[in-house]
């Protein structure tokens, strides 16, 4: 099977270049995904560079460009891909070596919307109680996995990546909007109304498009900006 | 070369549940704490625990976790400390509830209360009836609680060093541990980080198997670093094996499948837990079902053209059920078994999994080591919870749900006996240049050019004896031959070599580090293994198939290049109750 794939090696001071690999996968029944297929790749050539982690699509860490579409290495079944399978790094972040991309904006942007529960009252002895109606709400939201292939696919995240917040830490502010517990739903919306850190969003829906768990992240910035227009109202 | 230097009042190793536990415990006390990890933290594998995590809520069934203790000491094989198991199940209600608070969004019940599924070897009432003590988040439990922990410990300004490497403890001549020397991996350069407590939480070492349901970073960093800083591994040969994973790829297919209905048949179609275990059925222990498993192959009765695997049955359980409860292990066996549970059954196979044993350690994290005054010495400034350590409470065969209480319960339990260590020692001890000049060794041994083996030659080569010569059954011919395979290892490591040599984000000097983790950690799992000579929890003889509580109603300690083992006593008497004295374990 034929690769192409993006190196750049910042110590060489090379641009960077694609090179090509080939990999037979004649008696490697164990050879199915493309993380599969990098290791392999490694080890002949052990400077090639990615990060992985779960290696089974719930820790987020080989999110990359893979024939043009952002996706999670470890669960793209290389029976599915075009040859030769041109992979990159996500878009739209400084690329640190290879494949390995800078998430430091990234994860910024996750801590700026204070993604954790916050609740007054005083604590009680046992679990705060929801229906399951209340809890379902969650679902679709908390599956997150950090892999920044939503936000690196978004046109709005490339342009203003800097006062945008993105598709992943917008989906992770309505997580607690949405959730029956947080009591912190003013402050939320004031850190949001803004013309450019939620409404920058155009529904172009790339992010849903791409997200490996399935997620919608349209329809949870949707719905923070009908929560704000009903305020506003 | 110096590196550059950091101080705090603890180090944190390892950004897993209990590490970051630990961490938030800390935080909020106002003490000075870092976190190093080597992968960002929600990366780390707490994320793939999936089925839940025990505590006697009785949501569900009547529970108490005077009965979970009970379960729990069962399950062990006898070889828990019960004092230990027994602070475990008394906390683990409140830490629950604590979860719940910092936001983990757990499944629920009509009545709005957290919902607990049954898992194996859980009873009512001492040994009776069934009960269902499982918290659970659908079958992501583990990502649930990692994010909120993870959240938590943003909002209380944890310091993170995100994608650094440890490569080991600075130790003085008194035994003090001083902090530890990290790599950042990004720039390829050395950190030294001063703290007067260090915590080690670095999770398992299932990547020394070929297959398993472990992470690839699942590589044993903490033990290999408390191994090279002369302190013992206690218990290794006591790996469990879970019952169903992935035939042929090792991804985990939780037990909360079993929990929730689900049920093994061989080729003939037929329910043979049933056989093994009349009462419990396929809810009996780990190691039970993994060794039924194993027999019903053996016998030609495994599943498939290669008869190699058996199937877990879960589609009368109802589409409903399974996208509800059962969603990410539905992803998981379309994606890597090809199959849907709600119209076809999942092709499993034993496959590696827990780490029982590991650092030890008592109930408040604190290393202990046998040295001058008696068998559990505190090693000071130095802690360890979660996978790496071994408290014990999962003696010989953890049940499944006990992880995720493990690693909360120690977590916290180690944050506040480091606030009351620090109380006491307030002050920085003077670091010895000759350590630190040691842990650079580590980093200058792979700066050699040349020819020589590769990582990832030795790597395969190394989880194929494991798995060949360590697995489900084991016999001292086996053994003992996997025990000089091993060591051959470990002599070509020493001349293996990268060619690779640049220092930014250079994997490869990772994977380099890491293996030699993996094979110290091989040689103590094959050597402890190979003295054991009795079968008890997930260590199954064949030449010796009882349990022999007169001569091995111990824990074993493995110190690198010390032969004979150590052993010390398994610690039987409880904080407050009666001890469950040895008697037969049958499901």
């Amino acid at each position: 099977m034929k690769f192409s794939i993006y190196r750049f090696d910042p110590e060489a001071g090379d641009k960077p270049s694609m090179q090509g690999y080939e990999l037979d996968l004649v008696d490697k029944p164990h050879v199915r995904m493309l993380l599969d297929a990098l290791i392999e790749l490694k080890a002949v050539d052990e400077s090639l560079s990615f990060r992985r982690s779960c290696r089974e699509g719930v820790c987020g860490s080989d999110g990359m460009n893979i024939n043009g579409r952002n996706g999670l290495a470890c669960i793209t079944p290389l029976a599915d891909l075009a040859e030769p399978v041109v992979v990159r790094p996500l878009p739209g972040l400084p690329v640190i070596r290879d494949l390995i991309v800078d998430l430091t904006q990234f994860y910024t942007q996750y801590r700026a919307v204070k993604p954790w529960l916050v609740n007054h009252d005083p604590e009680p002895e046992t679990e705060r109680a929801q229906t399951p109606a209340e809890r379902a709400e969650l679902d679709g939201l908390y599956e997150c996995i950090l892999c920044a292939c939503c936000s690196t696919a978004c046109p709005s995240f490339w342009w203003n990546p800097d006062r945008f917040l993105g598709p992943a830490a917008l989906l992770q502010a309505w997580r607690f909007l949405a959730d029956s517990r947080d009591q912190d739903t003013g402050e939320r919306l004031d850190g949001l109304e803004d013309p450019y850190r939620l409404f920058r969003c155009h529904t172009i829906m790339n992010c849903t498009d791409v997200c490996p768990k399935g997620l919608n992240p349209t329809r949870a910035i949707g719905k923070i900006k009908q929560m704000l227009l009903k305020r506003a109202g | 070369m110096k590196p550059a230097r950091r101080r705090f009042d603890c180090l944190v190793i390892g950004a897993g549940g209990g590490g970051l536990r630990a961490a938030l415990q800390l935080a909020q006390s106002d003490i000075h704490v870092a976190v190093v990890s080597k992968v960002f933290p929600t990366r780390s594998h707490t994320v793939a625990a999936q089925g839940g995590m025990n505590a006697a809520l009785g949501n569900v069934t009547p529970d108490n976790w005077h009965w979970h203790m009970y379960d729990t000491v069962k399950g062990s094989d006898y070889l828990g400390d019960q004092d230990a198991i027994e602070y475990m199940c008394r906390a683990a209600s409140r830490l629950v509830v604590e979860l719940e608070h910092f936001g983990v969004p757990f499944t629920r019940l009509d009545n709005g209360h957290i919902y607990q599924r049954p898992f194996g070897g859980q009873s009512q009432n001492f040994g009776g009836e069934q009960a269902a003590r499982t918290c659970a988040a659908a079958d992501r439990t583990g990502h649930a609680i990692l994010h909120a922990l993870y959240q938590q410990n943003i909002r209380a300004k944890t310091h993170f060093f995100d994608e650094f490497f440890a490569l080991d403890l600075i130790r003085d001549e008194e035994g003090f541990v001083l902090g530890a020397l990290a790599l950042e991996i990004e720039t390829g350069e050395p950190l030294l980080i001063e703290a007067k407590t260090t915590l080690l939480a670095t999770g398992g070492a299932g990547r020394m198997y070929r297959t398993t349901t472990n992470a690839l970073i699942n590589t044993g960093d903490g033990m290999g670093m408390a191994l090279r800083a002369g302190i013992p591994l206690e218990d290794m040969e006591f790996q469990q094996f879970h019952p169903t994973g992935i035939a042929g790829a090792g991804m985990l297919i939780t037990e909360g499948v079993r929990g929730e209905g689900g049920y093994l048949i061989n080729r003939d179609g037929e329910r043979f837990m049933e056989r093994y275990a009349p009462h419990a059925k396929d809810l009996a222990s780990r190691d039970v079902v993994s060794r039924a498993i194993a027999i019903e192959i053996r016998d030609d009765r495994g599943c498939g053209p290669q008869k190699d695997h058996v199937l877990l049955k879960l589609d009368h359980l109802g589409a409903d059920i399974i996208k509800s409860r059962l969603p990410g292990i539905r992803e998981s066996a379309i994606r890597f078994a090809g199959t849907d549970p709600i119209e076809q059954p999942i092709p499993v196979y034993p496959t590696l999994h827990y780490t029982m044993g590991g650092i030890p350690t008592d109930r408040h994290g604190q290393v202990v080591i046998p040295e001058k005054t008696g068998p559990e010495e505190a090693v000071p400034g130095l802690y360890a919870v979660g996978e790496c350590a071994c408290v014990s409470v999962h003696g010989a065969n953890r049940l499944g749900g006990n992880s995720l209480l493990d690693i909360v319960v120690f977590g916290r339990a180690a944050g506040n006996h480091i606030v009351q260590y620090l109380d006491e020692h307030r002050f920085h001890r003077a670091l010895d240049a000759a350590q630190v000049d040691r842990a650079m060794q580590r980093l200058a041994r792979w700066e050699a050019h040349g020819d020589g083996e590769s990582v990832p030659t030795l790597y395969n080569e190394l989880r194929q004896i494991m798995e060949q010569y360590c697995g489900v059954f084991r016999s001292q011919e086996v053994l003992d031959e996997g025990l000089s395979k091993v060591r051959r290892i470990r002599e070509r490591l020493i001349d293996a070599r990268l060619q690779d040599h640049s220092r930014v984000f250079n994997t490869a000097r990772i994977e380099a580090l890491e293996l030699e983790n993996l094979v110290e950690i091989a040689l103590a799992t094959v050597s402890s293994a190979a003295a054991r000579t009795e079968s008890r929890g997930a260590h199954s003889r064949v030449d010796y198939p009882d349990r022999d509580d007169v001569n091995w109603m111990k824990h074993t300690l493995y110190t690198t290049d010390s032969e004979p083992l150590d052993y010390k006593p398994v610690r039987m008497r409880p904080m407050s109750v009666d001890a469950f004295p040895p008697k037969e374990r049958v499901y």
